[in-house]
């Protein structure tokens, strides 16, 4: 089948789609976007977050089908091509990235987070987070990323 | 004088950089990976490209009467199939020992292994096809006990015998101290399968080079070694074989072992098009090895006052159908059975057996973890039954540089095991529960709402773990770089030629790192691993920045050489009298430059290769288990304080708090995140994860079965690095990966034993174990 979404603004068609592929095959192997990871394919793990028409989702769980009209933002949209963004910044130097194969997706539902809550507290930062498993680093310095890329946000 | 201001005056020679060793300079990764940018294997795609897949073994043993390709190859879409008979080189292959299939021919010995691969044009034709494979079996009864292995019932699994290795050790007289013993406890403990889990699954891209070579860009963690088993399997002298190293997410030792490496391959060779492969999370919990699971029988004798007089442990571990690295993790785990203690009368037996349950190898502590939770639970036990502080028993016995170890070696090298213990001891509890009103998800059950606060109790638990650095017994290991200076823009410009594996603990930042500090050039380029620069050895056993460092650092001393001759050349004077700084040559002491770097370089390129070697270690005797087999030793310990919900059994850890000698804090955040995550691995076997295997079938292949520690369940840690420079090592360092993962565990089921009372002797401690009404099968007692 065709579909068609629109991906970081852009209008964009995906040809010869299965019935059983995912959106996230899609951005994947069709789309080229390679940003959103494939680790379990269960929507467990929370590495292909992306926005689909502004809700956080694993896209790995919406079939294809089911994306074809849609608005879709993946961590390659959010920043302006030019600079990072500020929550991509603060996980870079707060040292929030090892293997960095969970960070897009943690760079996503940061962004959804700090969106619906710009001051969140450090449990609440925890909650918005448990579904994005990250099996380097202990979390300990993606909070403060996530309490740096507030305050960095608040200011800017 | 402090260890400190020893190292100092050491290293006097070298040039403080603000980016330089003992930084935190953002990683030349992070960028492309917070961008989604960065290229892991399984990110790789080439035009025209196949995908492959694996057909696998349903059944734990059985005899392979025939493999039927026909219905597999009549699917349109589908490229090839191949199966044992197409092996062109070596049917067998193996880290250590080479005797795993490449395609199982005429057995299997467990549920995932190889029989044939499958190549096509899109990743569902593969799988389909992978399903019309036809494989008839003769099914055999499974041996998957270790105790039963070991004892020898049934038939043999490997034709050699069940036992991969028995490691022997003897010191003392463990008989005669007995009678000295005032107290004497005896406990077994248990520890589940672990898996590795890291995020980015198995993956490669194999292309062919058009004249019967190949190219493998692939997720590894010593590509040189892949290399030389690829080339043999394939039949290829291992110049016609390169590999190179693309992005890993992850690895923990998972990946030390082949996955996708051969089998890629040869579908590209066999097709002539490039081959990709990537395991789905399914598929990846038979596609590496595991934590081996352990049964561990301790018995310590000591004084009424706490002196240890004698250890006797018998450690079993399940190797699983194949080799793998077993024979080492069960001579790590046998090292360091009687943990960070000295112990005059010491026995030892460990085995590693194989059994028809998947292959166990290479995880993160290597074998060390299972022995310091076993040794740690006794000595909480023997603690109480001393009615001592445990702390203070372990002070007491705490091992100290000079003494010796089990297997006769002199402990070298700083062995600050008090200075952490006592650090943990002095830091202040976390605040008490407040009677009412808790935020819920500061509860165990969190945000589930299953308690206001009722039937929660609190405890605190610490342990201390110890374990080699580096290769053991009598291996010569090397780490090879190559620093290239040139000028580009004016300015002076390194470049590092390194294969080693960067897995994300940062070896990357850490080679630019010691180039700023030895040549002071500030624009360092760290160029991608490949099989054509020299080889760097594994990123595995805590070795990686002590190796690589030490080879970058003579690599930098070189270039540095060089530099100074030809200043002196040009100046008449000689190399001795100059000095290499940020400015340029100068004259020591005096801060002028005498002549730029730019200038002396001119357009040539200056560069040097060096080898690093670490000491020289020996095997241990297969009599008593002795022998000066280690490089270095490593230290952490824990303390943990936790909140278990007695009626639910659930569990909050509160916070956990740790202590380790690092050496030299080469890039001190790069640190705190190896503790850091390897405390949460930790934490992870304590209480969550379990790969749960039945007659050799695995139950919970996937994250929503087999649980990783998510943000929720971490608590806040408290990290505290001591540097006592290590005096063997490049800066000092330390290895420092691998230790935080020995002490987490048994601090939080210590923590837990505190709080309940129970005895919680296997690992991961589930939900029924701590409710003391119930049994361990749930039922009601």
């Amino acid at each position: 089948m065709l579909i068609e979404l629109i991906v970081n603004g852009r209008r964009r068609t995906a040809e010869n789609v299965r019935a059983g592929e995912s959106l996230l095959y899609v951005l994947r192997e069709h789309l080229g976007l390679r940003g959103s990871k494939d680790a379990c394919e269960q929507g467990e793990c929370g590495s292909c977050s992306v926005y689909l028409n502004g809700d956080l989702v694993c896209a790995c769980l919406v079939s294809a089908g089911q994306a074809d009209g849609a608005e879709v933002v993946t961590v390659e949209g959010l920043s302006d091509g030019e600079s990072l963004h500020p929550i991509q910044q603060a996980y870079v130097s707060e040292g929030a990235v090892q293997c960095g194969f969970c960070t897009p997706g943690l760079i996503v539902a940061t962004h959804c987070l700090l969106d619906a809550s710009s001051d969140p507290s450090d449990e609440e930062i925890r909650e918005a987070l448990a579904g994005n498993l990250c099996r380097c680093t202990g979390y300990e310095k993606i909070v403060s990323a996530v309490r740096l890329a507030a305050t960095e946000t608040a200011a800017g | 004088m402090g260890p400190r201001q020893q190292l100092d005056t050491k290293v006097r020679d070298r040039t403080t950089h603000a980016r330089g060793v003992g930084t935190s300079p953002p990683r030349p990764d992070a960028p492309l990976k917070v961008l989604g940018r960065f290229a892991y294997a399984s990110d790789l795609h080439i035009d025209g490209m196949l995908w492959g897949a694996t057909v696998r073994s349903p059944h734990p043993r059985a005899r392979i009467l025939g493999v039927d390709i026909g219905q597999a190859l009549a699917i349109r879409g589908v490229a090839t199939v191949l199966t044992a008979e197409d092996v062109p080189g070596h049917r067998f292959y193996g880290i250590k020992v080479a005797d795993q299939p490449v395609l199982a021919a005429h057995e299997v010995r467990y549920v995932g292994e190889p029989v044939a691969i499958v190549a096509a044009d899109h990743p569902e034709t593969a799988r389909r096809a992978v399903e019309a494979v036809t494989v008839e079996y003769e099914v055999q009864a499974p041996l998957t006990d270790p105790e039963s292995s070991l004892a020898g019932d049934g038939d043999p699994i490997d034709p050699g015998g069940n036992v991969a290795r028995h490691v022997r050790i003897r010191h003392g007289d463990v008989a005669a101290a007995r009678s000295r013993a005032e107290i004497v406890i005896e406990a077994e403990y248990r520890s589940g399968v672990q898996d590795p889990a890291f995020l980015g699954p198995e993956a490669g891209l194999a292309v062919p080079d058009g004249s019967g070579g190949i190219d493998l860009y692939v997720a590894a963690q010593w590509i040189h070694d892949d290399r030389r088993q690829v080339a043999a399997a394939l039949g290829l002298d291992p110049g016609m074989v390169r590999l190179t190293l693309s992005g890993v997410g992850g690895a923990f030792g998972g990946r030390e072992d082949l996955s996708v490496h051969i089998h890629a391959c040869m579908l590209a060779l066999r097709m002539g098009r490039p081959v990709k492969m990537s395991y789905n999370r399914e598929e990846s919990f038979v596609g590496h090895v595991h934590r081996h699971p352990s049964r561990i029988r301790v018995e310590l004798g000591a004084r009424r006052d706490g002196t240890l007089v004698y250890s006797k442990v018998r450690l079993l571990l399940d190797g699983g159908a194949y080799t793998s690295t077993s024979q080492i993790v069960i001579a790590n785990a046998s090292y360091f059975a009687a943990g960070a203690y000295a112990v005059d009368h010491v026995e030892i037996d460990g085995y590693a057996v194989y059994t028809n349950n998947p292959p166990r190898g290479a995880m993160r502590g290597f074998g060390a973890v299972q022995a310091c939770y076993a040794i740690e639970s006794a000595m909480d036990r023997l603690a109480g039954e001393l009615d001592m502080d445990a702390v203070e028993l372990r002070i007491r016995n705490a091992i100290q540089a000079g003494d010796l170890l089990p297997t006769g070696q002199v402990i070298d090298g700083p062995a600050p095991t008090r200075e952490l213990l006592d650090h943990l001891r002095s830091l202040p509890l976390p605040p008490k529960r407040p009677a009412a009103g808790e935020d819920l998800r500061r509860l165990p059950g969190g945000v589930g709402n299953t308690t206001h606060g009722e039937a929660v109790v609190r405890g605190v638990g610490y342990a201390l773990g110890m374990k080699a650095i580096g290769f053991s017994g009598g291996v010569d290991d090397i780490s090879t770089a190559r620093v290239s200076v040139s000028v580009a823009g004016g300015r002076p410009v390194a470049e590092v030629y390194s294969a080693a594996s960067e897995c994300g603990q940062g070896i990357v930042a850490v080679q630019a790192q010691i180039v700023r500090t030895e040549l002071g050039i500030d624009s360092v380029t760290v160029r991608p691993a490949d099989t054509d620069i020299g080889d760097a050895g594994s990123s595995a056993a805590s070795r990686q920045t002590w190796m690589t460092g030490g080879a970058v650092e003579g690599a930098c001393h070189g270039v540095r050489e060089r530099i100074l001759e030809r200043a002196a050349r040009r100046l008449g004077c000689s190399p001795r009298d100059l000095a290499l700084t940020p400015h340029g040559v100068t004259v020591p002491g005096k801060g002028e430059a005498l002549v730029g770097l730019a200038d002396i370089l001119g357009h040539d390129t200056i560069e040097h290769t060096f080898v690093y070697h670490h000491r020289p270690t020996e095997p241990i005797d297969d009599v008593r288990g002795q022998g000066n087999a280690h490089i270095a030793f490593a230290y952490a310990a824990h303390r943990a304080v936790v909140d278990v919900d007695t009626e639910l059994g659930l569990v909050r850890v509160v916070e956990l708090a740790t202590a380790q000698d690092v050496g030299r804090a080469m890039n001190p955040q790069a640190v705190e995140g190896q503790i850091e995550g390897g405390s949460a691995q930790g934490l992870g076997l304590a209480l969550l994860e379990e790969v749960q295997v039945e007659d050799g079938f695995v139950k919970n292949a996937s994250f929503t079965d087999y649980l990783v520690p998510t943000i929720l369940d971490m608590p806040p840690m408290n990290v505290r690095l001591f540097e006592f420079p290590h005096p063997d090592s490049p800066y000092g360092l330390n290895g420092v990966g691998e230790p935080p993962t020995l002490s987490s565990t048994p601090a939080i089921v210590n923590a837990l034993r505190n709080a309940t009372g129970l005895d919680l002797p296997r690992v991961p401690v589930r939900p029924t174990d701590l409710i003391a009404s119930l049994k361990s099968d749930g039922s009601p007692c």
